[in-house]
């Protein structure tokens, strides 16, 4: 049984990661899981110097999922590098960097601080729904997209994934233009914004009024995008949203996804990932499936 | 050091104290086996439409049965404690734990200490009265009726503060400290913000060393998703920002470090 994808050149042993933001960067699930069995970690998301994040309170369960608005709390790129990366290059896992910025100069000075790790990969944060609302248009706006992914890649050492938020009308439109950018690969969903009201204190339940919605109860919006998305472009992409079982990380894989990241379910189930990647291999035997490979995508020839 | 873990527990009692007020106890060897006064455990409902876990003090450990007493208030109609509170003894709970880092028994060995507890952050403040070795005076603060007092007062000198008046000190703990003049070489303390805010100006003006345990929504309750943060007042040394973890770094802190 061969569980193994490839990502722009980069092989994974296995297609589960960590959704950035949940996982921290490996050391608090490192005490529940073994890294050595993730196919990659993806760390939170890292900028160029130390954010302070939003205040409290930050998160709010919502019906089947929850919503956060951490704001991108960091140490900053250079405790990062000094601390985290030389953590994670204890496990025989991949290292894909989350990187964060208000501003293309900021993200820039992130990526070309990493051309001399030995990170695997770099995962763009250009969706996070919490930071700056102004800004935030510019994950929604394909002109920009495109021209902040071919920015990066012009100084970026490693490939570049371009995590896509699904706060669009038409996703197909901001994944190809971030393709047109030169992206490697595309990861989605981000968190969707939504906003909760605490009805016995008549205000809003997470202090920044909106914050990301995560969790099992949008992962059909998370499917369905993955799947738009894998059709509409050639690159790979990775898929999130929701997913805390092998069923659901199938799901994804099945409509287009050659990885899938496991992000909230982190958080109710610290073991999540391994499970989802036991799981997988159950269904393998299952369904008698030589590479996993094979699996990608293939709900589109099966129509019903 | 990593002693944590998910661990099925089982219902041994429960019971209801006052109306929205429970206790209960859980079989939960393994927790209880490293929790130390001050820890809290993560209790995770059985419904799915309820993700996260609830992050709940642990007013008692037994090592030798393995059982842990949690003491909870009911949050609310179709919430996750009120789940909880409808649960029979048999009944099997998911928890993750102990988490956090506990009260520092070190400190106020041989000492005079003072152990706050005001509302629903009474109950973390028995199991400490249990095992520190220390002159102690115990300082609990209610709204209007009281729990736990019985257990209190087979573990220090007890004095009372209700807003009402109807028991104790008329008014709140430091009410209660500055009628009995109250002294102490250190204190321990659990509550509301505004309580804490307080406790450590008052012992911060009164020169005496301060622990404060302090709360804040939880999501993943062992520090990787950043959401249940306090203000600190250095640069923290994991986060580089004026920023601790409540639920990895706290939940208790030394009233001079944190921003209340």
């Amino acid at each position: 049984m061969d569980t193994r994808v490839t990502i722009a050149g980069v092989e994974l042993k296995n297609p589960v990661m960590t959704a950035s933001g949940t996982f921290g960067s490996g050391q608090e699930y490192g005490e529940f899981v073994d890294l050595n069995r993730l196919g990659a970690v993806v760390t939170k998301g890292v900028a160029n110097v130390p954010w302070a994040g939003n205040p409290t309170p930050r998160i709010a369960e919502t019906y089947g999922g929850m919503m956060n608005a951490i704001g991108l709390q960091n140490p900053g790129i250079d405790v990062f590098c000094k601390r985290d990366v030389p953590y994670l290059k204890q496990f025989d896992t991949k290292i894909i960097v989350n990187v964060c910025g208000h501003a293309p100069e900021e993200y820039l000075e992130v990526v070309e601080r990493l051309s001399d790790e030995p990170i695997d990969m770099m995962e763009i944060n250009i969706s996070c729904p919490n930071v700056n609302a102004g800004f935030l248009a510019f994950g929604q706006d394909a002109g920009n997209v495109e021209k902040l992914t071919a920015q990066i890649k012009k100084v970026a050492r490693q490939p570049v994934i371009m995590k896509l938020t699904p706060n669009v009308t038409d996703i197909t439109e901001i994944a190809k233009a971030a393709e047109a950018g030169g992206a490697d690969a595309l990861s989605l969903i981000n968190t969707l914004t939504g906003m909760k009201i605490d009805v016995e204190r008549q205000s809003f339940a997470v202090a920044n009024k909106t914050g990301g919605v995560s969790g099992p109860a949008i992962r059909p919006v998370a499917v369905r995008m993955v799947y738009q998305v894998a059709n509409a472009v050639k690159v790979p992409v990775i898929g999130m949203g929701g997913i805390g079982t092998a069923a659901d990380a199938l799901e994804f894989i099945l409509a287009g996804a050659t990885a899938v990241a496991v992000g909230t379910a982190n958080f109710y189930n610290p073991r999540a990932t391994i499970e989802v990647a036991e799981g997988i291999e159950d269904y393998m035997r299952r369904h008698k499936v030589e590479k996993l490979t094979e699996l990608v995508g293939i709900v589109k020839e099966r129509g019903q | 050091m990593s002693c944590k873990r998910k661990e099925t527990a089982v219902i041994v009692s429960r019971e209801c104290l006052l109306p929205g007020i429970f206790s209960m106890w859980l079989e939960a060897g393994e927790v209880a086996k490293e929790a130390v006064p001050g820890q809290f455990i993560s209790m995770y409902a059985n419904d799915r439409s309820k993700l996260l876990p609830r992050p709940i003090s642990l007013c008692e450990i037994d090592k030798e049965k393995g059982f842990l007493r949690v003491v909870y208030r009911v949050t609310g109609k179709g919430t996750g404690t009120e789940q909880f509170s409808k649960m029979k003894a048999g009944d099997a709970m998911e928890i993750m734990g102990p988490l956090g880092n506990g009260f520092p028994l070190e400190a106020g060995k041989g000492k005079r200490a003072l152990l706050i507890g005001g509302g629903i952050g009474v109950p973390p403040m028995l199991e400490l009265a249990k095992q520190l070795d220390a002159d102690k005076l115990l300082v609990m603060g209610y709204r209007d009726e009281q729990f736990l007092t019985k257990e209190f007062g087979q573990n220090g000198g007890l004095y009372l503060a209700t807003e009402d008046g109807s028991a104790g000190t008329r008014g709140n703990v430091l009410d209660a400290i500055r009628e009995h003049k109250l002294t102490a070489d250190v204190i321990y303390a659990c509550g509301p913000s505004p309580m804490l805010r307080a406790i450590k100006q008052y012992s911060e003006e009164k020169h005496i060393v301060c622990y404060v345990s302090m709360e804040e929504r939880m999501a993943c309750g062992v520090g990787a998703c950043l959401a249940c943060v306090c203000g600190s007042k250095e640069i923290d040394g994991h986060s580089n920002v004026h920023n601790k973890r409540v639920c990895k770094d706290g939940p208790v802190f030394l009233s001079t470090e944190v921003e209340i």
